[in-house]
């Protein structure tokens, strides 16, 4: 049933946003520490499991392939429902504090990416070399 | 018989947003073809979403961009935490649990050292812009963390509600400009493997910015970038009011 992969993507939001609450609390904070995150692992961990048993219909697949396929049209929602005017009538100060930190982290990707998976990095330049070729 | 029309999609609001979202899909998708899929149709729509939130905001005066327009309010359903956070959790299906260990550390890593660069290059232009006071400085750097984080770091401190408006504008500005930023950058600046994805969730953080400058980018790419990012948040919360906010003050305090 495709319910069962819906069902089971919403338990792990719902565990893993609870998960976030606490960790927050524990910091002492009102706020949900990578709920979202967890969730995301939960759902790799789990629908793992259940398809190496051969426990998961391809429908319920299905269930979660379907919201996959919505992310853009979500996304593409989200972004008219964003306060793009605030943005754009930020003023000088909040424009440079906000627009800094984006420059910064785009030139820090080469870089920290590399400390983490180097292989693959070289692998995709060399890709993309070839593909420039 | 208009009054009609509009009442019944006013009656309807998220299968109106449905509706309407994919017609702009299909419009933005046939432009991108138009360009040889040199602009990817999914950037395309976006900005066109982005523009709609434009032109809402400034008929309405609201902060919540189409949305607050009665006949369009299903965007804000569409879109908002609720439905975003359920698709981000949709795209980690199927991801390998290798991938994300070996994305994992330099995606941390990449976080910690991102609050503490958007915090210092906050409070610096904040500085600059002769808000010297610590509490000034720490909200603003904060907004320029996340637009939650400058506000949560505001209340918690004390910050005054002019200063806590001009952390949420720093943090907007960041999220509008991953959004725009990331499909034009993306190549050059390495963005192109999962590992690279998840440094660039820790180094933006903003999880609406992030979710959909992967998306405007590369689908495949989007579970590790939002994995990372989505930890940004707490993170910020946790640290500018208290190591942030202490860093600063003995500093300049």
């Amino acid at each position: 049933m495709l319910i069962y992969g819906v069902s089971l993507m919403s338990g792990c939001l719902i565990a893993g946003v609870i998960i976030g609450k606490l960790i927050g609390h524990m910091v002492g904070i009102d706020a949900d520490v990578g709920g979202v995150g967890i969730a995301m692992l939960l759902l790799v961990v789990i629908s793992r499991w259940f398809i190496d048993r051969e426990r998961m219909s391809a429908m319920a697949q299905d269930g979660i392939k379907f919201w996959s396929a919505m992310y853009i049209p979500i996304v593409v929602a989200m972004a008219a429902s964003q306060n793009v005017v605030a943005a754009f009538d930020a003023g000088t100060m909040a424009f440079i504090a906000g627009f800094l930190p984006v420059v910064a982290g785009f030139l820090l990707i080469r870089p920290l990416a590399a400390l983490g998976g180097t292989v693959e990095t070289e692998d995709a330049a060399k890709r993309s070399a070839q593909g420039a070729k | 018989m208009l009054d009609i029309i509009v009442g019944t999609l006013e009656k309807l609001p998220l299968v109106t947003a449905f509706a309407i979202v994919g017609v702009i899909m299909w419009i933005s998708y046939a432009i991108g073809k138009l360009t040889s899929n040199r602009i990817h149709g999914s950037a395309i729509a976006i900005v066109a979403g982005l523009v709609l939130a434009y032109v809402g905001g400034k008929v309405t005066g609201g902060s919540k961009g189409i949305s607050d327009i009665s006949l369009f309010a299903g965007f804000g359903l569409m879109g908002g935490a609720m439905l975003r956070d359920f698709a981000i959790v949709s795209t980690a299906f199927g991801v390998k649990l290798e991938e994300v260990k070996k994305a994992g550390l330099a995606g941390g890593i990449a976080l910690v050292v991102s609050v503490i660069i958007s915090t210092a290059i906050g409070a610096a232009v904040a500085y600059a812009f002769g808000y010297t006071s610590v509490v000034d400085m720490a909200t603003i750097g904060g907004g320029a963390v996340t637009f939650i984080v400058g506000p949560v770091t505001g209340a918690a401190l004390g910050a005054s509600s002019e200063v806590i408006a001009l952390s949420v504008a720093a943090g907007v500005v960041k999220s509008i400009a991953v959004m725009i930023l990331t499909p034009l950058l993306a190549k050059p600046a390495g963005l192109t493997t999962p590992a690279a994805a998840a440094v660039y969730g820790g180094l933006m953080g903003t999880t609406s910015g992030v979710s959909a400058g992967l998306a405007a980018t590369d689908p495949k790419l989007v579970p590790y970038g939002a994995l990372t990012a989505t930890f940004y948040t707490g993170f910020g919360c946790l640290m500018v009011p208290s190591v942030g906010y202490m860093t600063l003050a003995a500093l300049f305090g």
